[in-house]
């Protein structure tokens, strides 16, 4: 089990707009240009980028055996196929975003929206590096796969909070319904080739 | 000897790590270690075996994840059969057995979905069965959120007497995952008056060492250090960590060297580390604790001190004289008492009071939701002002912090009432020089009561530092005396006594034209004379200016660097708005909410009142510019934070018109009631849509997210809302969704139900029973505006 921390300078502003509908049709980004590079620097001020990965082996026998759980999702089997090991990894970026959006709801909704485009942002900037550092390490595949795709359920989000020791290594909860606090968290596989 | 003896003496060498050692033993990875206390109990007692072997003086039970939401019903065999392996090992041996409790997993609310009283039983339960197995003391570790670990302590301290130990994960920025300071832990632990109080797990021992000395420097309460043996990482598939015993011990060693006087391991450490500390610290003397006498109260991220700097007081939270803020809690605008507490910080509060004192609401229910609302949307440490106890205690209890408590006095009642309070939940308290006897005339009076209150607080173990004297300003235009009876006790009471002190300065200029003319100088003077917090207006400019010169004038001001901030802040800020003004005079109204400029719309809404009626202000200004604003969005001509801060515009023109007429600004007849379904916490798509339905003059009933079916039937039947608004942002709650809206058919077949959401397209919604799917706030905003046709 190994565990990672992390610090970003800038926000990538593209995926960032992404979240928040933008489309060329746009005419003029008026004040919400300002409004977002506020937002930046207040989400960028309370990141706090931690992640915990570990390898498994997989079998196959009747049903798909990850090594920390077994599943029979056909979605996963095929994104692992001519793989022999995996990489599970859960990351955050912390809950000071899940405060400012807290906050803002409550002030804001132009501010919340926008810090809660940010942080999702953030967040997946952040697991691609770990993923590149994967990948580099052990040469994983390029693509990832979390529950809730195709047919992998929520419920698999207990096992690899046990099978990782989330909550205690990087403090992220998990609710009854299987939704992690802090919100801008993300748990994931990577397959390895054999 | 008992853990407090054992405390008292010197170093306590505690046990190390549990799970890396089951582990290594063969458990499955994923399996529940607390498991083995029925399965394979000669194992777990043959860990703690060893560590006693090794030296600990205490061992932790392997219960650190034995609660009823892993275990259920199994919750007290589990924990008993953990205490049972851990007594049987430390039996004839001198060793204590400590009941180990974690984290639950689960975030409390706000920012998760755990209610705090909820937590509090489920911690209750584990305690309960551990005290009834025999457990020596109870030890609260690796939380990352201390108002979690407060839920646990206030729940060991109802079930037990036995001692208990608190520790928090800090990260290596010196701060807890949820932003507290070491310095704020302290507070709130002290206050809560555990035993022990530090920090475990996530750094190796080299790491905590700022976190440590900080901790230190403030408390008065033993501290434990228990880290990891550095980072873990894979090697060859076994998890390993950085840090050997060797060097583990010396750096525990040195933390010691500093005051640590409770010390073990975490992950990773094993009872080779407990032997090598053992030997690290032969010879090593424990340092003295010693009392810090620190007046202090705390946020969920920071301490605030009382004594070198004086602290400001925001007074803007407290109905007395505030038509406009009775008018907000009378009607639940939570939304105006925010604004309040956002620019009270703004301006500089470094404490804000909560006082919503009328006679007809509900007290404690009102107090206890604006606290926890108030601590959403500022860190600032609060202070919770009422004079009812039922009030105080709910809100105390909840707090997430160490608060500070308004108020106690010298009548007996009171302080029967007040302290036991601050003895449970932690808090430091603004003690008034008054009893049943009144207000005295004089200063000898006034300070006889403090000496009295300062005797009764000792009595609940309250120290004297824990209390803030307010020597009481009263009109000086009814008693040309009342100035110095309050200052020559502030002084007696600040240099003799040694306490600190408070006034509610603006009381001193009652009855008397331009107050803040008297109220500054006499604010100047208190200070002079030793004042060390004032309950303000942060928005006077004259106190505000008085603070900062006094800061610079009494040495509180390094090269009066805070004052020429202060004083060319002012001066920029003038020009700065002159310059906004000008570039922004050529918007109207419907130019700046299409620009999303709040304050100049809210400057036209006030310039257009002067000659139109509310009314058409609204119909010819705010709504043509939200359609404009709207008709472009759904052309893609701008996008959604364009459309938000118009909103927000509009909203403040909104704010202005409902000043200058009473009844209700809304221009519509339809009701809305909007909610996230239960078991859903995402609420920003709501609150888009309520945001943009009240600028569009509907009246809108917001019941929240995680919102249960019946509470929204309930709410359609209590406001005759005509149409409800459901949102789902998961797949799992689309269920959850499906089940309301049968509800609703059942109880208010009229309802029209709108539904929305990440989740929903038009197809779920009709398969559900929604009458209409919309897919964002503009569509629910035009869908409302065809209902609203069909009512006129």
């Amino acid at each position: 089990m190994t565990v990672l921390t992390g610090r970003l300078q800038k926000i990538d502003r593209r995926e960032t707009l992404r979240y928040l509908g933008y489309t060329k049709s746009v005419a003029d980004m008026g004040g919400a240009q300002a409004l977002i590079d506020g937002c930046e620097e207040e989400v960028l001020a309370v990141q706090d980028l931690k992640a915990v990965y570990s390898l498994f082996d997989i079998s196959r026998g009747e049903c798909l055996d990850l090594g920390f759980a077994r599943t029979d999702s056909r979605d996963l089997a095929k994104y692992l196929q001519g793989c022999g090991r995996l990489a599970l990894f859960a990351a955050t970026a912390g809950s000071g975003i899940d405060r400012l959006i807290a906050r803002y709801s409550r002030l804001s909704p132009a501010r919340a929206t926008v810090v809660q485009a940010l942080g999702a942002a953030l967040i997946e900037e952040w697991c691609d590096k770990v993923h590149a550092s994967l990948m580099a390490q052990y040469g994983a595949i390029a693509a990832r796969f979390s529950c809730g795709f195709g047919d992998l359920p929520l419920s698999l989000q207990r096992d690899i909070f046990s099978a990782l020791d989330v909550t205690k290594k990087i403090g992220v909860t998990l609710s009854d319904d299987c939704f992690m606090t802090p919100t801008k968290s993300v748990t994931a596989i990577v397959g390895i080739k054999i | 000897m008992t853990f407090r003896q054992k405390l008292k003496k010197g170093i306590v060498l505690m046990d190390g790590g549990m799970g890396t050692m089951l582990q290594q033993l063969g458990l499955p990875l994923g399996a529940l270690p607390e498991e083995w206390n029925i399965t394979r109990p000669q194992v777990i007692e043959d860990i703690h075996s060893q560590y006693i072997a090794a030296g600990a003086d205490v061992v932790y039970a392997n219960t650190f994840g034995a609660n009823c939401i892993k275990f259920g019903d199994r919750t007290e065999e589990v924990v008993r059969a953990g205490i049972l392996c851990a007594k049987r090992a430390a039996l004839g041996t001198g060793a204590l057995v400590a009941l180990d409790v974690g984290s639950l997993g689960k975030m409390l609310a706000p920012l998760g979905d755990l209610p705090f009283e909820e937590a509090v039983g489920i911690f209750k339960r584990t305690i309960s069965a551990g005290v009834k197995a025999g457990a020596d003391l109870v030890a609260i570790e690796t939380m990352n959120d201390v108002y979690e670990l407060k839920a646990a302590v206030v729940a060991a301290k109802e079930v037990c007497s036995l001692p208990v130990l608190a520790t928090l994960v800090f990260g290596a920025d010196g701060k807890t995952m949820t932003g507290t300071s070491p310095e704020a832990a302290v507070a709130l632990l002290e206050g809560l008056r555990v035993d022990a109080l530090g920090l475990n797990c996530s750094l190796a021992p080299a790491q905590m060492e700022g976190a440590v000395r900080r901790m230190l420097a403030v408390s008065s309460t033993p501290v434990v250090v228990k880290p990891n043996a550095g980072l873990p990482r894979d090697e060859g598939g076994k998890t390993v960590y950085s840090l050997g015993a060797d060097d583990f011990a010396r750096d525990i060693a040195s933390l010691v060297k500093l005051g640590a006087r409770v010390v073990g391991g975490c992950c990773g450490t094993t009872p080779e580390y407990i032997k090598k500390i053992k030997l690290a610290l032969q010879g090593v003397e424990a340092k003295a604790v010693g009392r810090k006498n620190l007046t202090v109260v705390s946020s969920y991220t920071h301490a605030r001190y009382f004594g070198a700097i004086p602290v400001l007081i925001g007074e803007r939270i407290n109905p007395t004289g505030k038509k406009r803020l009775k008018e907000a809690l009378r009607s639940g605008d939570m939304a105006y008492i925010l604004g309040e507490a956002v620019s009270q910080a703004e301006k500089g509060a470094h404490i804000l009071d909560v006082n919503v004192g009328l006679p007809e609401i509900d007290e404690p229910a009102v107090l206890s939701a604006c606290v926890s609302e108030i601590q959403a949307v500022t860190d600032l440490p609060l202070q919770i002002d009422t004079s009812d106890p039922a009030a105080m205690e709910r809100a105390m209890r909840i707090y997430n912090g160490k608060p500070l408590v308004n108020s106690v006095n010298g009548k007996r009642e009171v302080m029967d009432a007040i302290f036991p309070l601050v003895k449970k939940y932690g808090g430091t308290v603004i003690a008034l020089t008054l009893d049943e006897e009144g207000i005295p005339p004089t200063a000898q009076g006034r300070t006889a009561i403090a000496k009295k209150i300062i005797r009764e607080a000792v009595r609940y173990g309250i120290k004297k530092c824990d209390l803030i004297f307010d020597t009481l300003a009263m009109a000086v235009s009814a008693d040309g005396t009342a100035a110095v009876a309050a200052l020559e006790s502030l002084s007696y009471i600040r240099h003799t006594l040694g306490c600190n002190t408070s006034l509610g300065v603006s009381n001193i200029s009652f009855g008397l034209p331009n107050r803040d003319f008297i109220n500054s100088t006499f604010f100047a003077m208190a200070l002079a004379r030793g004042l060390s917090a004032a309950i303000i207006n942060p928005n006077s400019h004259e106190m505000i200016k008085t603070y900062k010169s006094f800061l610079a004038l009494s040495g509180r001001d390094e090269n009066c660097l805070g004052y020429i901030a202060y004083a060319s802040s002012v001066t920029s800020s003038v020009t700065a708005t002159a310059a906004q003004a000008q570039a922004a005079a050529d918007d109207d109204l419907q130019g700046a909410i299409i620009k999303g400029l709040k304050a100049r719309a809210a400057e036209c809404a006030a310039q257009l009142l002067k000659d139109n009626a509310p009314l058409d202000v609204i119909n010819a200004h705010i709504i043509p510019a939200l359609d404009d604003v709207g008709d472009k969005f759904e052309k893609k001509t701008l996008f959604l934070p364009q459309l938000l801060m118009s909103a927000e515009a509009a909203g403040a023109a909104f704010d202005v018109i409902k000043g200058s007429f009473s009844g209700a600004a809304q221009s519509k007849k339809l009701k809305v009631v909007v909610a996230t379904v239960k078991g859903d916490i995402h609420d920003i798509g709501k609150n888009i849509v309520k945001t943009l339905l009240i600028n569009y003059g509907f009246t809108v009933f917001d019941l929240g997210r995680d919102v249960d079916p019946q509470k929204v039937a309930d709410e359609v039947k209590r406001t005759g809302a005509q149409v409800c608004g459901l949102s789902a942002l998961m797949t799992t709650t689309v269920q959850s969704m499906a089940r309301t809206i049968e509800l609703l058919r059942e109880q208010c077949p009229d309802v029209k139900i709108v539904a929305g959401g990440a989740v929903m397209n038009a197809e779920y919604a009709s398969a559900i029973g929604a009458d209409v799917y919309c897919k964002d706030a503009m569509a629910t905003v035009r869908y409302c505006e065809e209902l609203e046709k069909l009512l006129s």
